[in-house]
């Protein structure tokens, strides 16, 4: 589904990703590990196009298709969604409208902000003085009408209350598995492929996960089994990662 | 009464702001037009009226008043009880008390502009509303500009008597073989003791036509003023920078301007309120959106009394380089019991907003004109909805996307 070789990304005229290789398969859901400033929300922002992020090396390749130079519609058009962890203020902009656009023509999510706890969001300039929990439940709506093939997730639990995290695990549930497979909450079969960061794993115990890689500076260090390397960096934190790293090599 | 031969000598006085214009360059214009009885049966302008926001159909309006060049057009009214339409000239005629308001507010000798309008003894609408009533739907108002190479000169009065409430929508327009013409319109505004008058214009010229409105509101008691002035389409050269005179204690005035500047064109816009009683209040509000041409907005703040409180906001967003913006905001107080602020600021649309809703699957242009049309409209109080609706499809029209 999503192929990325050797990615080089500048942001802010600096070098920001070094050589990146990443894969997620059809249906995946991809954990991405690392400590901050390690690059994580870059590549996101890379895979995603975002014009602050300058790819000067390597391919993103999605559905077979290379689109290292698409521009971010193209991306969004062709199934790539993303939930942002600061996404920007527009004044002006209304929720109700963007998911109105984003439904294109489906106005089934529009009519299911109740669930999401977005009574009265709808006519609210998007972001503008929304809470953390409230921007999470706002990308997920907006998500949710556009229905991407593959997520690209930000810290999607991280600085919420535990009641909004479960609300958040099950929209983030309902996102990637199809309902109709094996009825509403219960479905093994996901439909959405993903990309997700996070620091504490614990959006893992709604949705599951198929592999992890963990990135530092820019790298990406070591790959494996998502409960193996959240096991490891608990009780060994990231420094420990580093030199098996270096061991293995 | 003004000495005529002052005023003469005022007919080579150039404004204080914006380019000077010829006058002496144009015909003068048509005083007896065509008359309508009924507006949908005016194909000819239906589609420019229905442009600048008139409801042809006049469902949901008041009445109306439709100008051409220098004579009315049309005029009905559906509020006969509250409300009072007719020409300024009519009702100079028909009330000897009107000398109290006529040329009170606007001082003839002021530019060339009012002078020659004076000197014309120009028509224009009278609006009036009686003491304690509460006119329900808006009234509205057309200018049609409509001979090429002439000067449309009108005077209109508008009087809200006390207690009483009224909306105005005014659309002027020129009509598409009138390009080079001058459009000149002096309105003196009365609204007296709790009364409150909303008064939303939108336009639609030309690429070389030049406009010079004159607007004086003078504000009673308790008295609330909206203004909102909208311009989208491309003008040759529009300098307007009405007053609110806020003589009664606790009165209000709030400017709104919305603007989109065209390559080629020449605007300078804005709005002076100047706060002479106790507790009065004040918001002069500027967005505007510069594609070409170039653009001055500015506001002026006098705070001559105790207790007054203004805000005075300029935000402009340059969508290419070849335009130009200029905010000129002016705070002046002289008491110290006063508490006036203001805010300005021009830059581009930022990338990362626009590659927001990029990634909800919206094209580029449709980001910035969905961001653009925020920006104008969204921001501010009070706008019918029917301006807006002409607001955004002015924005879409404009292709703004790089
Ligand atoms: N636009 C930018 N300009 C300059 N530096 C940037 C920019 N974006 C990210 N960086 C830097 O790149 C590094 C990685 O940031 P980020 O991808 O946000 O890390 P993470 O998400 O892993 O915490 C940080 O040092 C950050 O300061
Ligand atoms: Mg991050």
């Amino acid at each position: 589904m999503l192929e990325i070789k050797d990615l080089h990304v500048e942001a802010g005229e600096k070098e920001i990703l070094k050589g990146i290789n990443l894969t997620v398969k059809e249906g995946e859901t991809c954990v991405l590990f690392g400590p901050n400033g390690s690059g994580k929300s870059t590549l996101l922002a890379a895979i995603m196009g975002y014009g602050t992020c300058k790819v000067t090396k390597g391919t993103i390749a999605f559905k077979g298709q290379d689109i290292t130079n698409m521009t971010v519609d193209q991306r969004a058009k062709l199934g790539i969604g993303m939930m942002m962890q600061r996404p920007p203020n527009v004044v002006g902009v209304k929720l109700g409208d963007i998911v109105k656009v984003a439904g294109k023509g489906d106005d089934s999510a529009i009519k299911n902000a109740a669930k999401f706890k977005l009574n009265g969001f709808l006519e609210r300039d998007v972001n503008v003085g929304f809470s953390g929990g409230e921007i999470k439940r706002s990308e997920l709506l907006q998500l949710t009408a556009q229905k991407p093939e593959f997520v690209l997730l930000d810290e999607p639990e991280s600085g919420v209350d535990l009641e909004t995290i479960d609300l958040i695990g099950a929209k983030v549930h309902d996102l990637l598995y199809d309902p109709k497979a094996c009825g509403v909450g219960n479905a093994v079969k996901r439909h959405v492929a993903s990309l997700v960061i996070t620091h504490t794993g614990q959006i893992l115990d709604y949705i599951g996960a198929d592999c992890a890689y963990i990135m530092r500076d820019g790298l990406i260090l070591c790959s494996g089994r998502p409960m193996d390397l959240l096991k490891d960096i608990r009780e060994k934190g990231y420094g420990e990662c580093v030199k098996c790293r270096m061991v293995k090599m | 009464m003004q000495n005529g031969e002052d005023v003469k000598k005022a007919l080579g006085k150039t404004a204080a702001y914006g380019s000077d214009i010829d006058i002496d360059r144009f015909d003068e214009g048509t005083y007896k037009p065509e008359q309508y009885e009924n507006l949908e049966d005016a194909k000819e302008y239906k589609d420019r009226m229905t442009d600048v926001g008139m409801a042809t159909d006049e469902n949901n309006r008041s009445g109306s008043i439709i100008f051409i060049d220098n004579g009315m057009s049309h005029c009905s009214n559906k509020e006969q009880e509250g409300v009072e339409l007719m020409s300024t000239n009519d009702a100079r005629k028909k009330y000897d008390w009107l000398k109290d308001y006529y040329w009170t507010a606007v001082d003839p000798q002021k530019d060339k502009y009012t002078a020659k309008t004076y000197l014309e003894d120009s028509d224009g609408y009278f609006i009036h509303v009686k003491a304690g009533y509460a006119v329900k739907n808006p009234v509205q108002t057309c200018m049609l500009l409509n001979k090429n190479k002439s000067i449309q000169n009108l005077h209109n009065i508008i009087i809200v008597d006390e207690g009483a409430s009224l909306e105005i929508i005014t659309g002027c327009a020129t009509s598409s073989h009138a390009n080079d013409a001058l459009h000149v319109g002096v309105s003196e505004i009365f609204v007296k003791d709790n009364a409150s008058l909303k008064f939303s214009m939108i336009h639609n010229w030309n690429t070389e036509t030049g406009v010079r409105p004159r607007t004086v509101a003078k504000m009673g008691k308790d008295a609330h003023f909206i203004n909102n002035y909208v311009l989208l389409n491309p003008v040759g050269s529009l300098q307007s920078y009405p007053a609110a005179l806020l003589n009664g204690e606790g009165s209000s005035a709030a400017f709104n301007t919305m603007c989109l500047s065209h390559k080629g064109s020449n605007i300078d816009t804005g709005g002076m309120v100047v706060l002479n009683a106790k507790k009065t209040s004040a918001e002069i509000m500027s967005r505007s959106i510069v594609k070409g041409g170039q653009i001055i907005a500015r506001g002026r703040l006098v705070g001559n009394a105790p207790g007054a409180k203004a805000h005075l906001e300029c935000r402009s967003i340059m969508i290419d380089d070849g335009g130009s913006s200029i905010a000129i905001p002016e705070l002046e107080a002289h008491v110290a019991d006063v508490e006036m602020t203001h805010e300005a600021a021009v830059g581009k649309i930022a990338r990362d907003q626009i590659e927001y809703l990029m990634s909800r699957g919206i094209s580029e242009d449709d980001a910035v004109s969905m961001i653009v049309k925020g920006f104008l409209s969204g921001s501010i109080n009070g706008l019918p909805l029917s301006l807006k609706k002409e607001i955004d499809a002015a924005i879409e029209k404009a292709n703004l996307g790089s």
